[in-house]
């Protein structure tokens, strides 16, 4: 057990996964020489070497094309986008290649590539350096879609996605990246499951990725109000852990829903139809959406105003409990 | 925006005479009169098989047809000088590179028919699943050359594509990575002069081959109907590759003699004359040529390859036409290589739902919805 930090727990991560497999590869813009503009990959292309760490060109549509030639090998190749907002450019070849090769090939190709993605904002960025694009990749049948919270989810689940056969999309909250906390080398729960961070009673909070905490910290302002908040931190955007959630929801008969990412087309409605359809009698008020607004990611002066904050989680509970 | 073709290698012309190439000659000396006669019969094949299965999408037995029909010597060409342990991407219209390749004639006609994405297992003849969208391929390609320098072998990875393709920012890409890389990848494009409806003069101020070299791959720039030149140009790449010199671009120019695939209409946007001066070039005929000259042309050449012909026809249609339909609920399978919560929810989902109709069939067998369908066209209700 150490305390690490977030970017070091993913290090860690791709530390001892290309220490288990030598198939696999990491590829990505300044991860070699430089460790990577987070550090997240510091100090791995002098343990592994230049070929199984590579820099590649400044091209992200390469960068997953090339990965899918070297899965097509037998390699379990990483990739990082360095930024979400450049995820877009390999959007082709993750929906048109990565998803679906497995599927067209009646299962005798897989494609066990893990792209890594910092996400989110709250770190007064440029733009395109603060996107939540998890919702394209949900909707997208093949991929299985991570986000993660905290250190021992980001090692834990960064060696499940790794190791898994399926195609993985694995956000990292970059703004988290340098919270502490505790990391074993366990591998934990299963990157399926969803997991109650905060047990309560009156409402469901469902977050993932850069507002756990931040819903963490939301239920205990609202327990000195005399409000039991359980905080389910939902890890798997795609599949979606229903049963952790459902059983939540026939408990509190509440539900908010908080990502950063715009309301409309966004995993929040997603999750919210699945519960309705699960849990319609066993609703006390309709489920409640915190997230951002519908419009592109905001110059950073106005960040705050976009991104959900303790006070308007909680105004959401307020909605939700009729207050 | 003409296309030069003077400046592309040619080891024998239309009529079939052979012309000397001090480079190129090496690389095609020893093929014999027996192997020109076998490369022969295998455009000869494609050809029918291009005939066949057109002929079987005008009969409602496949959706969608591709020709490649005036493109043969540039598939079989370059693809009779693979090795099994090379891997190939190609796009769609490669189908004389899959019949090198040994795919069986139902798996090639399995994807139009409609019954499948793709038709064989990559991994049993080196031939990845084709790629719908353009130029993708040039991207697995060099990808996987990267895996074979990391594996230490020497097998070749060849991307086939066409002139279309290289307008797409993936094939630059592919180039910038393969060139940086040193990675053993042959770039093979097939310069058919349209893209649907476009011609070659809208992706290409100046010829295609010249773009490779401003990346630093070196390029070739062959007659793709000259079979021998082709054979010569993958040769050199592939021996590059193997020695560890990196990529090679190949422009194979050439002619898409039919329409883009059977959904098209090339009169629309084509003249016909175009398409007389293309057939004077006609890479079977310029072979048929040579072995004249060559006095290989025989009465039993002519009639083994006929009869290469109608075997390869018969087992075309055969298989297209025996080929059962998929299972419905085969709709869910493979969607991940693991067990998906998802998935499998809608399958059972789905399932139940179809299995409720045989349920509430009768006495006569039929399933519900037959009946009531019958019922409210006899102007009853269910």
């Amino acid at each position: 057990m150490t305390t690490m930090t977030l970017a070091k727990a993913i290090n860690a991560g791709l530390r001892q996964a290309m220490q288990d497999d030598p198939k696999v590869v990491l590829l990505g813009e300044d991860i070699g020489a430089l460790g990577g503009v987070f550090r997240v990959s510091d100090g791995l292309q002098a343990e592994f070497g230049a070929k199984r760490v590579i820099d590649t060109p400044l091209a992200e549509s390469a960068i997953i094309g090339t990965a899918v030639g070297l899965a097509y090998r037998g390699y379990r190749p990483v990739c990082e986008i360095q930024f979400d907002g450049f995820i877009y450019p390999g959007f082709d070849q993750i929906v048109s290649q990565v998803a679906k090769l497995h599927y067209r090939t009646q299962g005798n190709v897989t494609m066990p590539i893990t792209i890594r993605v910092p996400f989110g904002g709250g770190i007064g960025a440029a733009e395109h350096h603060s996107e939540s694009p998890e919702a394209y990749f949900a909707h997208t049948s093949g991929l299985r879609v991570i986000a993660v919270s905290n250190p021992q989810d980001a090692y834990s689940l960064l060696r499940q996605a790794i190791a898994s056969d399926d195609p993985v999309l694995y956000f990292e909250p970059k703004r988290r990246y340098h919270v502490r906390g505790e990391v074993t080398e366990e591998l934990g729960q299963s990157m399926e499951n969803a997991v109650i961070v905060t047990p309560g009673t009156d409402v469901t909070l469902l977050a993932y990725g850069p507002l756990v905490s931040t819903a963490r910290d939301a239920a205990l302002a609202a327990a000195d109000e005399g409000i039991s908040i359980e905080v389910i931190d939902l890890r798997s955007l795609a599949p979606i852990d229903y049963a952790v959630v459902e059983a939540s929801v026939r408990k509190t008969g509440r539900l908010v829903v908080t990502h950063e990412a715009a309301q409309s087309g966004g995993v929040g409605g997603e999750i919210i139809a699945g519960v309705v359809e699960r849990c319609f009698n066993y609703l006390e008020a309709a489920p409640v959406r915190v997230t951002g607004w519908d419009i592109p990611y905001p110059p950073a002066k106005l960040e705050n105003h976009h991104l959900p904050d303790l006070d308007r989680m909680l105004d959401g509970v307020d909605r939700v409990m009729g207050r | 925006m003409a296309d030069t073709t003077a400046d592309m290698v040619q080891l024998v012309t239309p009529d079939g005479v052979r012309k000397k190439h001090a480079e190129f000659d090496p690389w095609v000396a020893d093929v014999t009169g027996d192997q020109l006669a076998s490369l022969y019969e295998d455009m000869v094949a494609v050809r029918r098989i291009d005939v066949e299965a057109t002929a079987l999408q005008r009969q409602g037995e496949l959706g969608l047809w591709p020709p490649l029909l005036g493109q043969e010597a540039a598939q079989i060409g370059s693809a009779r000088a693979l090795r099994t342990d090379d891997f190939v991407f190609t796009s769609y219209r490669e189908n004389a590179v899959a019949y090198c390749r040994g795919v069986d004639l139902t798996d090639i006609v399995r994807v139009w028919r409609g019954n499948a994405q793709a038709g064989w297992n990559p991994y049993d003849i080196g031939m990845a699943a084709p790629a719908i969208i353009i130029g993708a391929q040039t991207l697995h390609a060099t990808g996987y050359a990267m895996g074979c320098v990391a594996d230490g072998v020497d097998s070749v990875a060849v991307a086939y594509f066409g002139d279309g393709a290289t307008s797409e920012g993936d094939v630059s890409e592919a180039m910038v990575f393969a060139a940086s890389f040193k990675a053993p990848v042959i770039f093979f494009c097939q310069n058919n002069q349209w893209a649907i409806s476009e011609p070659v003069g809208l992706q290409a101020v100046r010829p295609i081959a010249d773009r490779a070299p401003g990346f630093g791959i070196p390029s070739l720039r062959i007659d793709g109907n000259d079979i021998l030149a082709v054979m010569a140009a993958t040769r050199i790449a592939l021996d590059r590759a193997r020695s560890g010199g990196g990529p090679t671009f190949i422009e194979a120019v050439t002619y898409r003699m039919g329409p883009h695939t059977t959904a098209d209409d090339p009169t629309r946007y084509r003249d016909a004359a175009e398409l007389e001066e293309w057939k004077a070039k006609d890479p079977i005929l310029r072979l048929e040529r040579l072995l004249d000259s060559l006095g290989l042309f025989t009465h039993e050449l002519q009639a083994a390859t006929k009869a290469k012909a109608d075997a390869v026809a018969a087992e075309l249609r055969d298989g297209c036409i025996d080929l059962p339909d998929p299972e419905p609920l085969s709709v869910f399978d493979n969607v991940y290589a693991t067990w998906n919560s998802t998935v499998e929810r809608q399958r059972t989902e789905y399932a139940s739902y179809l299995a409720s109709f045989d349920e509430v069939s009768d006495a006569t067998g039929q399933p519900a919805i037959e009946q009531s369908a019958v019922a409210t066209a006899k102007g009853g209700h269910v």
